[in-house]
């Protein structure tokens, strides 16, 4: 079967000694900032994109997506141990999981948090390998009208699916669209935007933007108010579950797997959405919903499985089809170019070792995951110990070596600089970063395929209507957009995020 | 009349970029034809399009409560954005090692509560950490001290 082969290629990737190491290196890297409060997976991965440049390809990215399925793991044990979220997917399982430790059952819900999610991972990475090659082949029908359709599509449902003011997401892709642009022009050479800087003729430096506006960024926010951070479960004891909690917690993990699994794949959905919409199921469904926010076994088990299934299959657009769902896979896509691949339907047949070997990874680092978690957990109660200021010098330091190192450019660490404060100053106004990052991503293939097409229709634009596929992914942009404008529906959207807060 | 400020400057700062991008294209850059687009069509279409979202998002504001803007870190934002500047000015000419304990030292006082004893410990530590990993682990081409410290008889 096809389907074992292109797993067997994966594994004799992945179980590469030196993959084994980075596999490793990246998981444990991902439970360290997920278990921190405030350093998100977003900001950790920009920073080392950069260092990641002097590894082999398939080394890097196998680490750095084990940062991003990682910090799943880790997030939920802060959430459990210390009422916050240690990763923003893991803010609803503060809800059950901190009651659940208040009532001496802090073991029994990180177990349920890190089976949940070993499941999750396990389904997830054959979920993409079997849904990878179809889509694949899918896509290499795909033509320009169908790419860029394909691309609106992305970027509207990235903002439908995403938490905060439509319309301000929306301005936000198209800041991130036009900061793409910036630079010289692939079909005249002239220097488009760059307000007379000779730095800019390649563009503005992708990493110096998602270093500024998620790393700096997010410095910045955690020194609005500087507090303790309190840690009232000392050590964990009694990890085992009991034979009540598994069976309690078996139909909600098989549930949130699949819940979270399918949200993953929609641009824009990934972990947060997930873990959400997860709790809000797994409460409508419960016989007893009123023990929800009591320690309730399901409210652990359902969200942490969604969000580790959904981490994992929002890697299925990006390998695919070479389009992001999400900031992190945005940077993966900026990891896949810095090493010189061309992200997109080509990766699967012309480096079928680096594609098996991403998704064999997978599988490799969940296990990794929870051996990691669950009798290290000791150890990461006291990195929370460890006061939050002493990481900031290190985050800079690294930012600042990793951007320079790129292309040598002084002028890319001026350029942190200015996006740390502009991605301030859009927080300050309640614009979130993300989909500026997937438009400047975006940006320069948008063009691209909107000149193409328009290159292959002799100017007429309803070549974008004419073709069946094309007109399919523009319709459902348009019904996502009027929907989440529809007041019943705004209403709801916003509640979906703001669950028993 | 009530007015979200925050809306409101997001929705004015929006209509000032969508001026700013769109002017500068329609300006300095050909706008093509529909069947050959030349640089300046997708930037000025897009500007359009932000101007337009712009405009929306302040008239908005206007039918919303005020909400609080929340404090503002002047020290953070003072000594973490300065670090990467004197990193990059001092880099190419000081080297990587006082580059360093540079952007190290001086981000360690964004916080109101690093005291200097600490702030130099960490600097020490992380430089010797940074050197270890990239000059010695991964290879990194940057010199460790600059032409600047070899004028002054230091490094080498």
């Amino acid at each position: 079967m096809d389907l074992i082969t292109n797993l067997g290629i994966g594994l004799s990737t992945a179980l590469q000694p030196a993959n084994i190491f980075y596999c490793f290196l990246g998981t444990l890297l991902g439970t360290l900032i997920g278990v921190l409060p405030g350093l998100g997976p977003t900001a950790t991965i920009a920073m080392l994109l950069p260092i990641t440049y002097s590894l082999e390809p398939v080394s890097s990215l196998i680490m750095l997506a084990g940062i991003y399925y990682g910090a799943q793991y880790g997030g939920s044990t802060t959430a459990v141990l210390i009422n916050l979220p240690g990763e923003s997917s893991s803010a609803v399982t503060t809800i059950d999981g901190y009651q659940m430790a208040r009532q001496g059952r802090a073991g029994p819900a990180l177990a349920t948090a890190a089976i949940g999610s070993f499941f999750a991972g396990t389904v997830a990475t054959f979920i993409i390998a079997a849904a990878a090659p179809p889509l694949t082949a899918v896509a290499l029908k795909f033509g320009s009208p169908e790419y860029f359709s394909l691309m609106v599509l992305a970027l509207i449902t990235s903002v439908a699916l995403a938490y905060g003011s439509i319309l301000k997401a929306l301005a936000m892709i198209v800041i991130g669209l036009l900061l793409g642009l910036v630079g010289t022009d692939i079909y005249t050479g002239t220097p488009r935007m760059t307000f007379g800087f000779l730095e800019l003729a390649d563009g503005i430096n992708f990493v110096s933007v998602a270093v500024g506006i998620f790393g700096i960024a997010e410095i910045l926010r955690n020194l609005e108010n500087e507090k303790d951070r309190e840690i009232s479960i000392k050590t964990v004891t009694n990890l085992m579950p009991t034979r009540e909690d598994l069976k309690a917690m078996a139909a909600p993990i098989l549930r949130g797997t699949l819940l979270g699994s399918a949200l993953g794949i929609l641009p824009g959905g990934g972990a947060v959405l997930a873990s959400f919409a997860a709790y809000t199921m797994e409460k409508k469904l419960s016989k007893t919903p009123e023990r929800f926010g009591h320690g309730a076994i399901e409210g652990v088990a359902g969200p942490e499985s969604a969000n580790n299934a959904a981490a994992q299959t929002s890697f299925i657009p990006m390998l695919t089809l070479g389009i992001p769902a999400n900031p992190v896979m945005a940077l993966m896509i900026g990891a896949f170019i810095i090493q010189g691949i061309v992200p997109g339907p080509n990766v699967a047949t012309e480096r079928p070792e680096l594609f098996w070997g991403i998704i064999a990874s997978m599988w490799l680092g969940n296990l990794m995951l929870v051996v990691l978690n669950l009798p290290l957990v000791g150890l990461w109660v006291r990195v929370l110990r460890v006061p939050y200021y002493i990481l900031f010098p290190a985050i800079m330091a690294f930012s600042a070596i990793g951007v320079y190192s790129i292309n040598s450019n002084i002028f890319d660490l001026y350029a942190v600089a200015v996006f740390g404060a502009v991605g301030y100053l859009f927080f300050k106004l309640g614009c979130e970063p993300a989909p500026l990052l997937l438009g400047f991503i975006l940006g320069p293939m948008l063009e691209e395929h909107l000149r193409r097409a328009m290159i292959i229709s002799r100017g007429d634009p309803m070549i974008f209507l004419n073709r069946p596929i094309s007109l399919t992914l523009l319709l459902v942009s348009l019904a996502a957009l009027v929907i989440v404008f529809l007041p019943s529906v705004a209403k709801k959207r916003e509640q979906v995020f703001v669950e028993d807060e | 009349m009530t007015i979200n400020s925050k809306d409101a400057a997001a929705g004015v700062l929006f209509i000032l970029l969508g001026l700013g991008f769109g002017l500068n294209a329609y300006f300095t850059l050909d706008l093509g034809t529909n069947i050959r687009m030349g640089p300046g069509y997708f930037p000025l279409l897009l500007s359009g399009a932000l101007l337009i979202l712009g405009v929306a998002i302040f008239f908005h504001a206007l039918q919303v409560p005020d909400e609080s803007w929340g404090a503002i870190p002047w020290r953070g934002l003072f000594f973490i954005l300065l670090g990467p500047i004197v990193f990059g000015a001092t880099l190419q000419g000081l080297g990587l090692v006082p580059a360093l304990a540079i952007i190290a030292f001086i981000t360690a006082f964004a916080s109101q509560r690093m005291s200097l004893l600490l702030a130099i410990a960490l600097t020490i530590g992380l430089v010797a950490f940074c050197v270890a990993v990239f000059s010695w682990g991964l290879g990194s081409p940057i010199r460790l001290f600059g032409p600047w410290m070899q004028a002054l008889g230091l490094g080498n």
